[in-house]
């Protein structure tokens, strides 16, 4: 059949399995946009492009499939560089669409020209200029391939609105074969049993799950080692969700805002097996020289993770789940004693500090919204001291997800992660704690959640100020507070009825079940403000 | 320990791949001493030598980090005694008539060639390893060197061990 290369990718798209997209059009993409109408792929109109790559992370996260977003050339394509920027540092499949100006003007500077490819090389996977038509159903369905397996990540694709438009009869047979690519690896008995042996000697043995755990799928079988061979865990922020957090055996998150049974385990072990991490600086200390004196072994589906930030001693190169499952069926039941004993978590998590009249201590909150929320809730969260006291304050269960940018620290990335989490799992609960500072990074995309009549529940830490930083400034430079207050914030309550969102406002600790209560029953979206003092510490000591 | 390594990267043929190589160079603080590209027997696949200094750790990371660009096929790290490696330098220097002969004379005994002459110059061509480019170049220097132009080494395993 003849048809222009905007169908083509829809057909793709289709073939994939793609239900949804989030873009933002422009000429460059509009023959795309065309086809869409006449395909069964809902396009969920986002307010701004980082948004879509954002909700697009959120979707894929969240369900399992490639994300996907579209934009049009020039500023449409660099608005989504931080959303692809972040998807990468946390290993998302992605794939983005972008238009671009007709082939013959490409490198002539012509309205809304941007070179996307070359811009976010650094940032993706892999990515391609579309240059011949007859290779565009096989280069999208190299995307998907890319972006899916290994090491997951966003791939971009750039396709001059003269190859959209170019009618051919396309041949959409394809094979995968990119002849460097390698994204399957071998399990070598001889080391697997190596390992085992390390394992079975070690007297203070420790896992640190990664954020591979769970893009792996292999939550089930982390328990299963930790619970039958009675190895404590400790996990990333991009693995909460690995384990139930109330389970004994997870010490909870692990790194410069972790919990102090996490760091001390870390520090106190004679062996480390890191399962599907990146050994990032927010976890790993890697000046110190603790790490030289364990046994470490390193599970990693990228090979240049392995040794890039600490010596490792065994290099296990591979899908993390792969890996856990050979583990397990060697592993001895071991005679070795508890090295962890009564994790004293409450009192761990006890801050003295004394919340100023009219606030409410976050963390009466986030337990309390924990003992409420559905089982297989999804939490999202915005960057700063909100995250933290997300990370480490909501209790969540395996059947729980939590959707966070992690790598990049990117502010405004919950709001609209919140959108695809939610337009990918209507029938689940989405939950989005936000900062009065990165919510207003995003803030565009209610509009978004408006228009697609998705329902949110919002849970707004309003501290005045760009609290994370402000903690710093607190720690580190003798309190001299620059830059980080959020004096003129808008009447939040006022600006969420705008968009016809139901709420209220939370300064009394005694209503924070019944608020709490009242959000969760509510149909629709609905917004808990809650008032925090903006001296109030991630970091307790 | 630091020093210099000469890898061996077969990649497809792609635009924008040399784009890529070089850029990951930059973003990740390796430093390259000299690149040089060219298309193999199969004009699908070009083959970029690649010398950079570094420690054990840089070099390990720096094949690791090549590795996982998509286009890069395959890469070897070409361990120091096993590969034959030349450059070819073209070098203008200054020579009126008197001096002519002695030049002449250095050129020969490295077995370079003069591929240019004018009233005060000459044009030396020299094609060897990067050792023996320095000698001619120090030798040459007091005449006066306007000009140099190096194309970057290129290596080939010794024996019949290929990178294919
Ligand atoms: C895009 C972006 N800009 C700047 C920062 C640096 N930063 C990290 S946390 C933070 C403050 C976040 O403020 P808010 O969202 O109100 O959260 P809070 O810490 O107050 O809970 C800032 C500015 C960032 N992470 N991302
Ligand atoms: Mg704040």
């Amino acid at each position: 059949m003849i048809e222009n290369g905007a169908k083509a990718v829809v057909n793709i798209l289709e073939q994939h399995g793609t239900d949804i997209i989030f873009g933002y059009p422009g000429a460059a993409i509009a023959p795309f946009y065309d086809k869409l109408l006449t395909s069964s792929i809902k396009h969920v109109l986002v307010r701004n492009e980082q948004g879509g790559v954002h909700a697009a992370s959120g979707y894929a996260k969240t369900t399992g499939k490639v994300g996907v977003c579209i934009a049009t050339s020039g500023p449409g394509a660099t608005n989504m560089i931080t959303g692809i920027a972040t998807a990468y540092m946390d290993s998302i499949p992605i794939v983005a669409i972008t238009g671009q100006v007709l082939s013959s003007q490409i490198g002539k500077d012509v309205f809304q020209e941007a070179d996307i490819t070359g811009a976010t090389a650094p940032f993706c996977k892999h990515n391609y200029l579309v240059k011949d038509a007859s290779k565009l159903p096989g280069i999208i369905n190299e995307a998907f391939m890319l972006a899916s397996t290994g090491r997951p990540g966003p791939v971009l694709v750039d396709i001059p609105i003269d190859i959209l438009l170019h009618e051919m009869e396309y041949d959409y047979s394809y094979s995968f074969n990119i002849p460097g690519y390698q994204y399957q690896f071998e399990i070598d008995e001889k080391q697997i049993e190596a390992v085992c042996q390390v394992i079975n000697q070690s007297k203070k043995p420790l896992i640190i799950a990664g954020g591979g755990i769970i893009s792996s799928g292999s939550k089930d079988i982390l328990y299963k080692i930790s619970h039958e061979f009675d190895i404590p865990v400790t996990y990333t922020l991009m693995a909460k969700g690995c384990l139930d957090d109330n389970y004994e055996r997870n010490l909870g998150m692990l790194g410069s805002h972790g919990t102090y049974s996490a760091n001390k385990a870390v520090h106190d072990c004679d062996l480390l097996l890191i399962a599907g991490g990146r050994v990032g600086d927010r976890s790993f200390n890697s000046a110190s020289d603790m790490y030289q004196k364990k046994t470490i072994i390193h599970i990693d589906i990228d090979p240049a993770e392995i040794g890039k930030n600490i010596t490792v001693d065994y290099e296990l190169n591979g899908d993390a789940r792969d890996f856990l499952h050979a583990i397990h069926a060697r592993l001895k039941k071991s005679d070795r004693e508890k090295w962890i004993v009564n994790r004293k978590k409450t009192a761990e998590l006890e801050s003295k500090f004394v919340n100023g009249d009219g606030t409410i201590d976050p963390k009466d909150v986030l337990l309390c919204l924990a003992k409420h929320i559905d089982d297989d809730a999804i939490i999202t969260t915005e960057v700063g001291q909100n995250q933290i006291w997300a990370a480490n304050l909501i209790d969540i269960k395996t059947s729980n997800m939590f959707v966070t940018s992690g790598g990049m620290g990117t502010m405004g990335y919950g709001l609209p992660a919140s959108v695809g989490c939610k337009s990918g799992n209507r029938d689940k609960q989405v939950i989005a704690i936000e900062g009065d500072g990165s919510l207003q990074m995003s803030l565009q995309e209610l509009g978004t959640i408006m228009q697609e009549d998705l329902d949110i529940k919002i849970i707004l830490f309003n501290n005045c100020s760009l609290g994370m930083v402000r903690e710093l400034q607190s720690l580190k430079f003798e309190k001299r507070h620059s830059g980080v207050c959020l004096k003129s914030n808008p009447d939040f309550m006022a600006l969420f009825a705008s968009y016809g969102f139901k709420g209220a406002r939370l300064y009394d600790k005694e209503k924070i079940e019944e608020e709490i209560e009242k959000m969760l029953s509510y149909k629709g979206t609905y917004v808990l403000e809650c008032i925090v003092d903006n001296d109030n510490p991630t970091i307790y000591r | 320990m630091e020093q210099k390594h000469t890898i061996s990267v077969l990649v497809e043929n792609h635009a924008g791949v040399l784009s890529r190589v070089a850029g990951l160079f930059s973003r990740r603080g390796f430093n390259i001493d000299s690149l040089a590209v060219g298309e193999t027997t199969n004009p699908e696949i070009s083959r970029i030598t690649i010398v950079v200094k570094g420690d054990d750790y840089t070099v390990d990371q720096v094949s690791k980090q090549l590795n996982k660009l998509v286009d890069v096929i395959k890469i070897k790290i070409l361990s120091d005694n096993d590969f034959v490696g030349r450059e070819l330098l073209l070098l203008k220097v200054k020579a009126n008539a008197k001096q002519r002969a002695e030049i002449i004379q250095l050129v020969d005994i490295f077995r370079a060639n003069i591929v240019d002459v004018s009233n005060d110059t000459l044009t030396v061509e020299i094609c060897a390893d990067q050792d023996k480019l320095k000698a001619l170049t120090g030798l040459l220097e007091p005449f006066g060197i306007m000009e140099t132009v190096r194309t970057g080494m290129v290596a080939i395993q010794r024996g019949k061990d290929c990178v294919e």
